[in-house]
């Protein structure tokens, strides 16, 4: 399974809900998969969805998860330790990891040779971290989402992308909706 | 009114409950003073496109945030700060130690100050300056005015404005 695979078995499980997703191809497939207003695309910013949604998570009350890269997360590594030290239970940190940086031609990450992100959130102090095969990735974001604990998930995936339109959708519609569907959850 | 605690107390009438920090020495006492404070949730950062990305998400989330480093961010952060908070359109106070200004003791300082306007002039980022204490007085409007714009707006504060580096 390649990362459009993950993506679509996870759709009738994260539809509902609130989604920071990855700058490029990952949001491109979301997007074109099931386009919702709980859905945030970074549209720029390689790197920065965990912190974005560690953000969300913190401020306010309904469980956020945020769809991130093996490439992104090595591009941010700090953010590990700061979500280790600041718990938001409802935070999710799914990082489809298929050992390449997809958007940009597949050139392969280091989580790909020697380094294991799952042992790093660890040493980071990330208290729930589960590696899982692609074929069970939605199985184990259901039961994340189903528990009350701050969850890492490292879902291992074949490298490898399909063609998908680029979003269109101006950033400033994509973040007010996404926000009004936060208020209006949380009120 | 102590100059941390005052910095400190505006953030709080203008509702701002999550600072995220990247210290420097300058910036001890108001880091405390954030750290001590029970409106606000402090959360340290490791780099600062970390801290702006994390202010993003908590502004989406319904939380105004704000940021504080020193101004050698400005060269770690210039993407971030245009293509999530410029693009997107979110206001971001950044609280900026300005090293290398005068009564800097640390030469390689100045060669970020001498690009750190220039800098956030080319970004179009609204840009005051704090050299005396008093210029503090305009802090409350200033956050008023970013939360009105929605845009990221620089306030760097310099040594003098700190009382200097004492004996170092």
């Amino acid at each position: 399974m390649i990362r459009s695979d993950v993506l679509k078995e996870l759709v009738p499980v994260i539809s509902d809900q609130f989604v920071v997703c990855n700058i490029g191809l990952p949001s491109q497939e979301l997007h074109m998969l099931d386009d919702q207003p709980t859905n945030f695309y970074m549209l720029g910013t390689m790197g920065l969805a965990s912190s974005i949604g560690l953000g969300v998570a913190l401020a306010q009350e309904k469980k956020v998860i945020s769809i991130d890269g093996d490439g992104s997360v090595l591009t941010n590594f700090g953010t590990l330790p700061t979500i280790a030290n600041n718990v938001a239970d409802n935070f999710i940190l799914l990082i489809i990891d298929n050992g390449s940086y997809g958007s940009t031609g597949d050139q392969p990450t280091y989580a790909g040779k020697k380094t294991s992100l799952a042992a790093v959130a660890k040493a980071c102090g990330c208290e729930t971290v589960i590696e899982c095969q692609a074929e069970d990735c939605a199985d184990v974001m259901r039961e994340a989402i189903a528990g009350d604990k701050m969850t890492v998930i490292v879902c291992k995936c074949e490298s490898g992308n399909i063609k998908v339109p680029v979003i269109t959708k101006d950033p400033v519609v994509i973040r007010d909706r996404f926000m009004t569907a936060i208020r209006e959850a949380n009120t | 009114m102590d100059i941390d605690k005052k910095i400190v107390a505006d953030f709080v009438n203008n509702d701002i409950k999550l600072v995220t920090t990247v210290p420097c020495k300058q910036l001890a006492g108001v880091i405390d003073e954030i750290d001590a404070c029970k409106d606000i949730y402090h959360i340290p950062s490791n780099k600062e496109d970390e801290g702006i990305g994390i202010c993003a998400g908590a502004f989406m989330g319904g939380k105004r945030s704000a940021i504080i480093m020193q101004n050698t961010a400005i060269g770690v952060t210039v993407n971030t700060l245009v293509t999530l908070t410029q693009f997107y359109r979110m206001p971001l106070p950044m609280l900026i130690s300005y090293r290398g200004e005068l009564k800097e003791p640390v030469a390689c300082q100045v060669e970020m100050a001498v690009h750190t306007k220039a800098l956030l002039n080319q970004l179009h980022i609204p840009t005051y300056h704090f050299h005396q204490q008093s210029d503090a007085e305009e802090l409350d409007t200033i956050l008023k005015y970013t939360f009105m714009c929605n845009k990221p707006v620089a306030i760097l504060t310099d040594a003098t404005f700190w009382g200097g580096y004492g004996d170092q």
